[in-house]
């Protein structure tokens, strides 16, 4: 529902800016020498230039999956470029009450700015309300507040635009085949995340005409990836494509794929873990793609962190501050682009 | 709680047949058992008479149900010793990661797969080892004992792993997931030899004997000379050795050891052998009974996948079948208290 409302607010704002040239184009008495008053700019530079020292105060859930790992070693890694950022990293506990103490902790120790990817946003919305309420920004991580004066930025990925993908690329395949049989391996079933990923599947296949046929839910680990997919391969005796949500429990699905000996549908992965691009490289399993879902949102997360911390905007931006909302694209990893990705991959 | 001894003991004197005699009654619950797989079955022609009315691919999938019950049925097989001997093993899902993530660690993977698959073995069954000391010379609750191991052995696994997915270079272990003996999945015959011998070591050596002497009432069987505690470490010993197995074959399916593998089996096999007819209060069930009991969930789990139905449904199923088979259970032992 929400990605629903930033989307059409997207194209809300999108429509007025675009109704907003016109009408400037139309009613314009300015000359030209008038229109570089910092209005406009070329490219931008100099946020490479250390400035004051910004202690950045982060927490993220405990690694237990592939992505989540990324997550906390692609923030330190993205601190330690910096001369000028100190990074407190706190526990995040076991849960969202655990979490909620580590931060009040962390609130006292007053940071400059807190990095948070909370264990479940709308438990977390309170927290961040505190820290801002004592002069700390917040950058919401991925998973979403419910409330958007909790955080002076959020940056997330694109779950249903993730799913879009997918469905775009299966359907560029098999347009016009509408009899095709189209399976779905989805992660944690009652989490949003999952739900906004086949709702973008779903909307992105019916552009073609197709839709799917077999949908099952694993745990986003390698063991159920294997046993709900081995299940799955007996239910379709013929596949003509398959989506895996998820490359960490993707380790498995091909395990089961290999196992079954099954070679008869091409399959799209989800997330864009090295292992997967490995596959994708070799072309040595039905994996021909996968959408990516960045953990590097947590070194762009460091790296804005740090412009707001001392004030700076986007250098290629006009504006002067970082913008409150930031939603990655979801983008398709294919054998033709699988260098380029490669040093993005992250170990499942 | 419940009368063992004198439930056990048979009448030869009223000379009924097995049909309602005491001793009949694992037989009986067995092919109960087996009119829930027959009902299910059933079940399956009804939803999807493509598959369950085709010779070849009710066969292929069968196969499918039961390589996916293989390593949950190997664990349930040492789960039922437990269970019999009075105890219960929490840390059979947690030993199962272990002993996957340290047999599949780089340094292992180069020795391989001989070094392997021992290294499961030896890991699984020197946790059980630990296991059986503190419970047995620790005096330790089994409960406590084994809710402490589950914690510390998922905590190590994801140490030793650093919470990554080690995958499998090895093709001699990936390819036990695959290799068929005379058309069936080597992973099948595991679980079948280890039922097979789990089968003779309960019923036809002393080893069996104590275990359920043990379960009936440790105290009555130490009076009458039994080593309970030597005996009580080799029967969790004997847990972590089929966790350790089982470990090999989940690696093997999934290419894979990770912290995350065995997630739950602690409760799938608690739960497989209640349904199968072992008393949590101990010193009585059956091998077949808790492998009976393992087919008719990995079926239930089949059955819903086929069908397009999502987890929450399978959830429900699987918890009212456990307490339709408790209930069953009160029921025959309230008849059999209930005099003559």
């Amino acid at each position: 529902m929400k990605q629903d409302l930033s989307r059409r607010r997207l194209l809300l704002g999108g429509a007025a800016f675009g109704a907003g040239i016109v009408l400037t184009g139309c009613t314009s008495n300015a000359t030209k020498e008038e229109t570089d008053s910092g209005q406009t700019k070329l490219t931008g530079t100099g946020n490479d230039t250390p400035g004051k020292t910004v202690t950045i105060g982060f927490s993220a859930p405990a690694a237990d999956h592939g992505w989540i790992r990324a997550i906390t070693d692609n923030a330190k890694k993205q601190a330690a470029l910096f001369k000028d950022v100190k990074l407190t990293q706190v526990d995040a506990g076991k849960d969202a009450p655990a979490q909620v103490a580590a931060l009040q902790t962390l609130i006292q120790q007053k940071p400059d700015i807190i990095v948070l990817l909370p264990q479940d946003g709308a438990q977390l919305t309170a927290t961040g309300k505190a820290a801002m309420d004592a002069g700390i920004p917040v950058v919401n991580l991925d998973r979403e507040f419910s409330d958007a004066s909790a955080s002076r930025l959020l940056i997330k990925g694109d779950n249903y635009g993730m799913g879009l993908a997918a469905g775009h690329y299966i359907g560029t395949k098999l347009k016009g085949n509408t009899g095709a049989v189209i399976a779905e391996i989805a992660g944690i079933d009652n989490l949003p995340l999952t739900q906004e990923r086949s709702r973008g599947f779903k909307d992105g296949l019916a552009l073609y005409g197709l839709k799917v046929s077999h949908r099952v839910a694993a745990q986003f680990t390698v063991q159920s990836g294997q046993d709900v997919t081995a299940n799955l391969l007996q239910a379709a005796s013929k596949i003509d494509a398959l989506w895996n949500h998820d490359d960490d429990q993707g380790v498995g699905v091909l395990a089961a794929v290999k196992q079954a000996g099954r070679k008869e549908f091409f399959m799209v992965g989800g997330a864009g873990s090295l292992d997967a691009m490995e596959h994708i490289k070799s072309g040595d399993s039905p994996l021909e793609a996968t959408v990516t879902y960045p953990p590097t949102m947590s070194s762009s997360a460091i790296a804005l962190a740090r412009l707001i911390g001392q004030g700076k905007g986007l250098s290629d931006l006009v504006e002067l501050q970082v913008p409150s909302e930031i939603v990655l694209a979801s983008e398709t990893i294919t054998k033709d682009n699988v260098d380029k990705y490669l040093p993005l991959g992250f170990r499942s | 709680m419940i009368d063992v001894m004198t439930r056990r003991s048979p009448s030869p004197a009223d000379g009924t047949s097995w049909l309602r005699s005491d001793r009949g009654e694992p037989v009986r619950r067995n092919l109960g058992l087996v009119g829930v797989l027959a009902l299910l079955y059933l079940i399956g022609a009804v939803v999807r008479p493509d598959i369950f009315l085709d010779g070849g691919r009710l066969w292929s999938n069968e196969l499918t149900v039961l390589t996916q019950a293989a390593s949950i049925g190997v664990v349930t097989v040492g789960m039922t010793f437990v269970m019999i001997s009075g105890g219960i093993d929490l840390s059979v899902g947690a030993l199962l990661a272990l002993a996957s993530v340290w047999c599949t660690t780089v340094a292992t993977q180069s020795y391989g797969p001989g070094v392997m698959i021992l290294t499961a073995l030896v890991v699984g069954t020197a946790s059980g080892l630990v296991n059986g000391l503190l419970i047995a010379y620790g005096r330790l609750v089994p409960f406590i004992a084994t809710l402490a191991m589950m914690v510390a052995a998922r905590g190590l696994s994801q140490k030793i792993s650093g919470k990554l997915t080690q995958i499998v270079k090895v093709d001699a272990i990936n390819k036990i997931a695959v290799d068929r003996i005379l058309g069936v999945p080597e992973l099948v015959w595991i679980m079948l030899l280890v039922a097979a011998l789990g089968w003779i070591l309960l019923n036809r050596t002393t080893f069996g004997r104590r275990t359920v002497a043990i379960g009936g009432n440790a105290e009555a069987a130490r009076l009458a000379g039994l080593n309970v505690r030597r005996h009580t470490v080799l029967i969790y010993m004997l847990s972590g050795l089929c966790c350790g197995i089982a470990a090999i074959m989940v690696t093997s399916l999934s290419n894979a050891g990770s912290s995350d593998h065995g997630n739950l089996y602690e409760l799938s096999a608690i739960a497989a052998a209640i349904i199968g007819g072992t008393l949590l209060s101990g010193g009585r069930g059956t091998i077949v009974g808790s492998i009976l009991g393992v087919v008719v969930f990995t079926q239930i789990s089949n059955l819903f996948v086929i069908k397009n139905l999502q987890l929450e449904y399978q959830l429900i199923a699987q918890g009212a079948i456990i307490v339709a088979a408790v209930l069953i259970q009160q029921f025959r032992i309230g008849a059999l208290r209930r005099p003559a």
